[in-house]
């Protein structure tokens, strides 16, 4: 960039050539030749940077101001137009969060690898498998997250994880799904259903439902029958499903296999009277009910949806996702920027500290800590640079459909451009803005590296 | 030794080949020009095909070579063929025959002069064997230039057939038969439709298949060129149609599941072996995917039926194409053109497999199985009610963007089927601005 030009004078020499001559008129000969020579050293990587980074940085400044077609100037339109497109508004608090949350999370983790690694034996094998996902592109990074993050548990090891931990504390349902016909006389209450007309002991009732595969059915079920009747509420919940469209719609046909395991409910004015669970054969009874008239119901705990994890790539978490699996490639990055930092704390120190008797976290507190951190200072910057420019990832594990809610300028920027509207002077907006944004850190970047030089 | 042994064995080949070739003048029935008139000229097509597609073409172009004599050589120009075809024919250096993939492409080739005008014998060839909207959709401002080598159906609907059997749901004949065979589906429990909606061009070949049905095809051209605002009621009829098919419970792993299933992992969803879902809408390609990514033969365990119509609506196909045109008017060229729009041409290519034609007179019994048969006879019988891929047609920015336009906003719409009118609002001020720009 163009502000690596003082950067570059402040390497010695140049500098010096150069205020020697300024400041030494009668030494004019000799420094004036000499500083010609060192313009014609320079020459050649003022070209380049000249070309490759200040042309284009210059050009896209124009460019900005024109419209898509590059034909009529609009002035500061583009810039307008960019602060009134939501999208860019996503993309700006995109942005925010991704240089608040990553380069922290990345720093303290490595910190901790780092620290941890000083103390254990194998610490190499553990450096290097930590480090190894920087050796892999970031496309293929977002390719793997993207299998990471697939919703189907039995895909995505993310959900796998989650759903396992979950079905720890809390059991699946027996018939998920399972619901009556359309037009059967049960009606969805709360997730569950209840039977539109009321029975008493005596009669006996057939609940059919579909919507469930068969061979999902428990393996001890056994075909359904007709409630054999009697002075007790009987009833029989059923699959009422025949595989290739056979059998009768509401009646129960041969193998038509029962449901075991059902909970029914007995209700009589809004209150459950009378609990019971189906057999085998999908058959219940209620034993003691006193006379009168109930409704039956089948409350929804039968029915609850089996828990399939977290939404990764919907709208709400596609960023911290996407942020997961930036922090998986870059720990090994500050991880072993940070030892090499802690090599260089001289021993001395610690030792003084622990022979004075600090505690562990003391030291570390009040010693490694302070001479750690123009190191971690380093990477928290870089980092910062690096994930205002972060595009790859985002690109490809955010789907299509949730590519708005997950995008950042640098992406925008390509969109605009190169997605499909082909908008350069909108794109050209968006990658100035871009640049205005990456230019503090910079700057503090190379203050910092002079005066570390001074 | 080697040496000698090759040599003399390469003058032996060559020596057959002359022969061969000298036994091959056997007149073709097919192109235009005559057996050997075309002696020492030379023709050049270029097109997008790579590996199996090209070796198709380079058949039919041997087969032109043995008939006319005419040197042929085939350049395949990668994806990127605008840039290059339009790289060369401002050198100076266009091929005779260009195959382009969009109708964007022809126009836009023909509104910078570089497309020839069809002679008057491949007029007459297309005349005899294509139907009026194929001259149409090659003619730009009535004049004729391109001839379809190479169609697409996207009115296919795939589905498992081991689970229609289990489920004892049939063929839908309509769009209601089609709706209640969902119903009855879920009642086998599996969920009915698979849905890429993490592909938004999945979701707007949806659309465009329920708008032709209910719409017609003439308000399909309109809308195609915005002549009528997508807050038209043929456009909130189309979305509630959809709204049908497209409801939560309907499709695999819901709404939000939907939206991060890509293109082929709708289709693997149906056709692995532990399927998800029964029925995957996509065009003809389907069938390769299946072929690829999953166990089922396509036939046997995978079939497909048109998209179903809706009120009455005839038979419609929704698809796109390859079309030929001519960049020089050599003699050579036209007579290419010409061969291109003959049935022997396509029979060549069709027999081969991967290909439907949507020349009229190609005998459909040269392709290789029952269902490329009937894909093709869906394409040739929906006649003048065939239409392009809209979306295609539209501005990029509104038509072809991921996560812009039309793509998104019909994604918004399978998050909320109930959305119909914000909607359509939506989808007419994003066409408003990528129309007027």
């Amino acid at each position: 960039m163009a502000e690596d030009e003082p950067g570059l004078r402040g390497e010695g020499q140049v500098a010096t050539a150069g205020g020697a001559a300024a400041i030494n008129p009668p030494d004019q000969q000799p420094g004036l030749g000499r500083s010609w020579w060192s313009l014609a050293y320079l020459l050649p990587a003022l070209f380049l940077l000249g070309v490759l980074v200040l042309y284009p940085i210059l050009y896209t400044i124009w460019r900005s101001l024109f419209d898509a077609s590059g034909d009529s100037f609009v002035g500061i339109e583009n810039y307008t137009d960019m602060f009134t497109d939501p999208g860019t508004l996503t993309s700006l608090r995109n942005n925010a969060i991704w240089v608040v949350v990553a380069p922290i999370v990345v720093t303290t983790l490595g910190l901790i690898f780092a620290v941890l690694t000083e103390r254990i034996r194998w610490a190499s094998v553990f450096k290097l498998l930590v480090f190894m996902p920087m050796a892999i592109s970031f496309v293929a990074a977002g390719i793997i997250f993207r299998l990471v993050y697939q919703a189907d548990p039995d895909q995505g090891v993310a959900n796998a994880l989650v759903v396992t931990v979950h079905d720890v504390f809390a059991e699946s349902s027996a018939y998920p799904g399972a619901g009556p016909r359309e037009d059967a006389d049960l009606a969805g209450v709360d997730g569950g259903f209840e039977t539109t007309a009321t029975f008493a002991p005596g009669d006996t009732v057939a609940l059919g439902l579909v919507g469930f595969a068969p061979d999902e059915v428990p393996a001890e079920a056994q075909p359904a029958s007709d409630p054999a009747g009697g002075d007790t509420l009987q009833g029989v919940v059923w699959l009422d499903f025949a595989p290739g469209g056979g059998g009768e719609e509401g009646a129960i046909d041969n193998d038509e296999l029962g449901l075991p395991g059902v909970v029914v409910n007995a209700v009589q004015d809004g209150a459950v009277v009378a609990t019971t669970e189906t057999t085998a054969d999908g058959s219940f009874e209620f034993a003691d009910l006193a006379d009168g008239d109930y409704t039956l119901a089948l409350p929804r705990d039968n029915f609850r949806e089996p828990f399939n994890g977290l939404d990764w790539l919907g709208p709400a978490l596609i960023t911290p996702a996407i942020i997961g699996s930036y922090v998986w490639i870059w720990a090994g990055f500050a991880m072993v920027l940070i030892a090499a930092g802690l090599a260089a704390i001289s021993r001395e120190a610690l030792e003084a500290a622990r022979v004075d008797g600090a505690t562990e976290w003391q030291v570390f507190r009040r010693v490694t800590m302070p001479l750690l951190a123009p190191v971690l200072i380093v990477v928290l910057v870089t980092l910062v640079i690096n994930v205002l420019k972060v595009f790859d990832l985002v690109l490809i594990i955010a789907p299509g459909s949730v590519q708005d809610d997950a995008s950042v300028l640098a992406l925008q920027m390509w969109r605009v451009s190169f997605g499909g509207a082909n908008d350069y002077g909108l794109g050209s907006a968006l990658s100035v803005l871009l640049f205005l944004l990456v230019l503090p850190a910079m700057a503090f970047n190379i203050r910092r590296f002079r005066r570390e030089q001074q | 030794m080697s040496r000698t042994t090759r040599i003399t064995a390469g003058a032996a080949a060559f020596a057959l080949l002359i022969a061969g070739c000298g036994g091959g003048d056997d007149p073709g029935s097919g192109g235009g020009a005559e057996a050997g008139s075309l002696e020492g000229e030379s023709v050049e097509l270029a097109a997008v095909w790579t590996d199996a597609e090209q070796e198709a073409i380079q058949e039919i172009l041997d087969a032109f070579s043995e008939q006319t004599g005419a040197e042929v050589t085939y350049t395949s120009t990668g994806n990127e063929i605008a840039t290059v075809l339009g790289t060369r024919i401002s050198g100076g250096d266009p091929p005779d025959i260009a195959v382009l993939p969009q109708p964007g492409l022809l126009t836009q080739f023909v509104e910078d002069g570089a497309v020839k005008p069809a002679s008057e014998e491949v007029s007459a060839a297309v005349d005899e064997n294509y139907g009026q909207v194929w001259r149409d959709l090659g003619s730009v401002d009535g004049e004729l230039y391109g001839v379809w080598l190479k169609g697409a159906n996207k009115s296919t609907v795939w589905y498992n057939t081991g689970l229609f059997e289990t489920a004892g749901a049939e063929v839908p004949e309509d769009f209601d038969a089609f709706i209640d065979s969902l119903s009855t589906i879920a009642d086998s429990g599996v969920t009915p439709v698979s849905v890429a909606g993490a592909d938004g061009w999945t979701l707007t070949d949806w659309f465009e298949n329920v708008y032709l049905r209910v719409a017609g095809p003439e308000m399909y051209d309109q809308l195609t060129a915005h002549e009528i605002p997508w807050t038209d009621p043929s456009v909130i009829t189309t979305l509630e149609t959809l709204a049908q098919v497209w409801a939560p419970e309907n499709i695999v792993g819901g709404s939000s599941g939907a939206l991060q299933a890509l293109f082929p992992d709708s289709v693997a969803a149906v056709f692995s072996d532990d399927p998800q879902g029964a029925i995957v809408y996509e065009g003809d390609f389907v069938a390769g995917v299946i072929g690829d990514s999953t166990n089922a033969v396509v036939g046997e365990d995978a079939d497909f039926f048109p998209f179903p119509s809706i009120d009455g609506s005839p038979e419609s196909v929704v698809g796109g194409g390859d079309v030929a045109v001519a960049l020089t008017d050599t003699p050579a060229a036209a007579a290419l053109l010409e061969y291109l729009a003959s049935p022997e041409a396509a029979e060549l290519w069709a027999a081969r497999g991967g290909f439907i034609s949507p020349n009229e007179n190609v005998d459909t019994a040269v392709y290789p199985d029952d269902t490329t048969r009937a894909i093709a006879e869906a394409l040739i019988g929906a006649g003048d009610n065939f239409r392009f891929d809209m979306s295609d047609q539209m501005p990029p920015a509104f038509g072809g963007t991921p996560g812009e336009g039309e793509w998104k906003i019909l994604q918004d719409f399978l998050a909320d089927v109930t959305s119909v009118d914000a909607t359509a609002a939506a989808l007419e001020a994003a066409a408003a601005e990528a129309y007027g720009a």
